[in-house]
């Protein structure tokens, strides 16, 4: 008897799945995920585990963003259905969620996946498949390949052009001084310190520090820097660490100028990890970039903050809050420009003409040989418990090009903030 | 092998390889009955069962208890991840390389388990593979500079091979290679338990110190099978980092680790076919519950999204041990036979206070 069961396993595997898959066996149609009068698009995105508390926010965001663009007549007589997938932050869990998006859900484009290790391991897939995959909530500079990945386009400007223009802005502000980083030991830490070196030259950092995001301690690397004489520190760190860090140093009586990526200088986050006593002192100074509308008497934030109250149950309104109604915007930007019969090559079409201006405060840069969407970034401070614009934007690309300070407007709102052909 | 030498109840080999082959041929035929997302759930199934398969074995026949074959298959996922990034050469060799790479991995690490875990039983065996799947991130993150940290490690595209392009969509194809690697894996472990091994693995299992006095290294045989079970749950980690392009701690986490256990368990103690049923049931489940929460309103499907799972996986294992002990394949045998319960068989079954022991109808 002992021998029976030899391979009946992966046969009864094979029973198994083909009794769970009776009911939804579906042959791909022409353009997945659009009827006369809906269009349905998908995300991952973490909902659970330790990086929800940062980024959660964001699915809900584009969601209330959808929904009013929906009540008002939605795009080309379409409302937009978003479907969110919770991932976990666990690039094993991507896969899952992604393939149940496309095969079973049949969503018309991959929109806003989150992380560069959770959509890495997508990337290929959905090129492979051809499916849409739209604005990647991810700095790295991967997502910019045309040649690759020509069905992928990027959202955040790459970590390599903040750090470019953030390290441009301190050798203005703060020259002759001590420059140091802390980055997070992936592809966001090292591209981040590659754009850095690019400006300050490969002896313009006097201390690289890294830390792991499943070791909730920096002490180590903050008295690093302080016994190095740090005076500006680079921070390529999501929101926690980034309020670990300057809660930690500010325990160790360490006083320093602190520079952080956009993924970990949302002032509104980092209150929320610091507390609202503490967090306007530590805070003070604190200098971040950012590429969307943030100034509080901006249009497009009035709008967001409108629509946040109404579609989103006034959640806390954050940067992600932004963010996340942006990329909203961005979508029914491009699918208003793919004509009144949508297809996903119209929708590539309308983003390679470069016919989209999405709401940032620099233009969009998205060409056939361009899937990067901001190609800079503006600089903003910390003031009195008021995050804001400090007037600096600046222009580059994701080599060694130069920065360039850059002089035009942000795109204006036009139409209730909903896009039309 | 020739027939005096055949052990009781032990089929020629020949047999058994035609037999593995002939049902990895069914399995390999049923892929193009299923559609893509179906045939990544198969190819899902397949890698759980080289690691559930392994450790069923493992308890069934020497009665070590691991809850750390999460991290093997981590160890196989990153001796597969490492290779493949390393080789100069693309295709089915380098497949090939790599996979072999990650079963060597996982060899070595489960020998030097295997070498600690000889001197424990218990509790505390089931306490150093514990220490061991809460280490593996620290460990991703100490070597940062090879294991790239929280990231993982990620590999090129294995797409299909061109000549068969035409006929077979990418999922089929991760689906087939997840099977034949499953299906050798399998036919490895039933092999070694059926023959003499099997029987030392049986003899230390039940009486060290009897098996010990009849001339049996039990240390050594115990070494072995822990190393053997490793090097199973490793090919099943590098087929997952095939199929995913990608291994990262954040993948084998102390919840899967010991959701690999509850298959074993729901499927059977012991049994290979218990733990095909128990990996299908692992696979299976959260994406059922997914689909029955999804006409919930968006709140509260997000609020059980991922939690619910754990929750049924409990109720399941409660259910499933109160109702048939022996497991998904105990029941299945047991209502198929229909044996009276005062036939000599009974009386040899083990005592039950052995709960590690599996039945005859078990394996």
């Amino acid at each position: 008897m002992s021998q029976r069961s030899r391979s009946v396993p992966a046969v009864l595997a094979v029973a198994a799945l083909a009794a769970a898959g009776l009911s939804a066996c579906s042959t791909p149609e022409a353009s997945p995920g659009v009827t006369d009068d809906t269009i349905t698009v998908g995300t991952h995105t973490p909902l659970t585990g330790p990086a929800a508390a940062g980024y959660s926010s964001i699915s809900a965001a584009t969601k209330a963003y959808f929904d009013y663009v929906n009540d008002n007549g939605g795009i080309n007589g379409r409302s937009i259905e978003y479907v969110v997938k919770d991932d976990g932050y666990n690039p094993a869990t991507t896969q899952t969620v992604v393939r149940e998006l496309v095969q079973e859900d049949e969503v018309f484009a991959v929109l806003n996946g989150l992380g560069t290790p959770t959509h890495s391991s997508v990337v290929d897939y959905l090129n492979e498949n051809e499916v849409p995959d739209l604005f990647v909530a991810s700095g790295s500079p991967k997502w910019d390949q045309p040649g690759t990945y020509p069905w992928t386009f990027a959202y955040n400007a790459s970590y390599i052009v903040e750090a470019k223009a953030l390290a441009t802005y301190a050798q203005e502000t703060w020259p002759g001084k001590t420059y140091c980083v802390l980055g997070q030991d992936d592809d966001f830490g090292t591209d981040f310190t590659t754009g850095l070196i690019t400006v300050l030259g490969a002896d313009g950092l006097a201390s690289t520090q890294t830390y792991s995001v499943s070791v909730q301690d920096v002490v180590a690397q903050i008295g690093a820097m302080q016994a190095a004489g740090c005076e500006v520190n680079f921070l390529a760190t999501v929101n926690g660490f980034t309020a670990l860090a300057l809660g930690t140093a500010a325990k160790m009586k360490y006083q320093a100028q602190w520079v952080s990526s956009s993924s970990g200088g949302d002032y509104p986050t980092l209150v929320g990890y610091l507390g609202e006593d503490v967090a306007p002192l530590l805070l003070q100074g604190f200098v971040s970039s950012n590429y969307l509308p943030f100034s509080p008497d901006d249009e497009w934030v009035a709008l967001f903050r409108e629509i946040n109250d109404e579609y989103n149950g006034g959640a806390p309104f954050s940067g992600n809050t932004v963010f996340g109604m942006s990329v909203g915007f961005l979508f029914a930007q491009a699918l208003a420009k793919a004509g009144d019969d949508p297809t996903r090559e119209s929708v590539l079409d309308a983003l390679e003409v470069g016919a989209l201006t999405g709401n940032g405060i620099v233009p969009l840069s998205f060409s056939k040989d361009s899937h990067a969407a901001f190609e800079g970034v503006g600089i903003t401070a910390v003031d009195q418990g008021v995050q804001d614009y400090v007037g600096d934007v600046f222009t580059t690309d994701g080599g060694d090009g130069d920065v360039v300070p850059y002089t035009g407007e942000p795109v204006a709102l036009e139409g209730d903030g909903i896009p039309t052909a | 092998m020739n027939r005096r030498q055949r052990l009781p109840g032990q089929r020629p080999l020949v047999r058994t390889l035609a037999l593995a082959a002939g049902w990895t041929a069914v399995a390999l035929l049923g892929t193009f009955a299923l559609d893509p997302f179906r045939n990544y759930q198969l190819a899902l199934v397949a890698a759980y069962l080289c690691a559930t398969a392994g450790l069923t074995v493992l308890v069934g026949a020497t009665g070590q208890l691991s809850l750390g074959h999460a991290a093997l298959m981590a160890v196989g996922g990153y001796g597969y991840a490492l290779t493949s990034n390393a080789l100069p050469f693309e295709g089915a060799a380098r497949f090939v390389v790599a996979l072999l790479a990650g079963a060597a991995a996982s060899a070595v690490v489960g020998l030097l388990l295997g070498l600690a875990a000889a001197r424990l039983s218990g509790p505390y065996l089931a306490g150093l593979t514990l220490a061991v799947v809460v280490a593996l991130p620290a460990v991703a993150s100490t070597w940062s500079t090879v294991l790239h940290g929280d990231q993982g490690v990620q590999t090129d595209f294995e797409g299909v091979p061109d000549a068969l392009r035409r006929i077979i969509a990418l999922e089929q194809w991760q689906a087939m290679v997840a099977v034949v690697v499953a299906a050798v894996v399998v036919t490895g472990l039933a092999l070694l338990r059926g023959g003499r091994f099997g029987l030392r693995m049986q003899a230390v299992r039940d009486d060290e110190v009897a098996a010990r006095l009849s001339g049996i290294p039990a240390g050594r045989v115990k070494v072995l099978a822990f190393a053997a079970s490793s090097v199973a749950a490793g090919l099943g980690g590098a087929v997952l980092c095939f199929v995913a392009q990608a291994v990262s701690p954040g993948a084998y986490t102390l919840g899967f680790s010991l959701l690999l256990v509850v298959a074993v368990v729901i499927g059977g103690l012991g049994s290979i076919l218990g733990a095909a049923l128990g990996s299908a049931v692992i696979v299976l489940l959260p994406w059922l519950i997914g689909r029955l929460t999804a006409g919930l309103p968006t709140d509260a499907a997000q609020r059980l999204d991922g939690n619910l799972a754990v929750l049924v996986f409990g109720l399941l294992l409660i259910t499933v041990m109160a109702l048939a002990p022996q497991g998904l394949h105990g029941a299945l045998a047991s209502r198929r036979r229909r044996r009276p319960p005062d036939t000599p068989r009974q009386i040899d079954e083990p005592a039950p206070q052995k709960v590690l022991v599996p039945t005859e109808e078990q394996r």
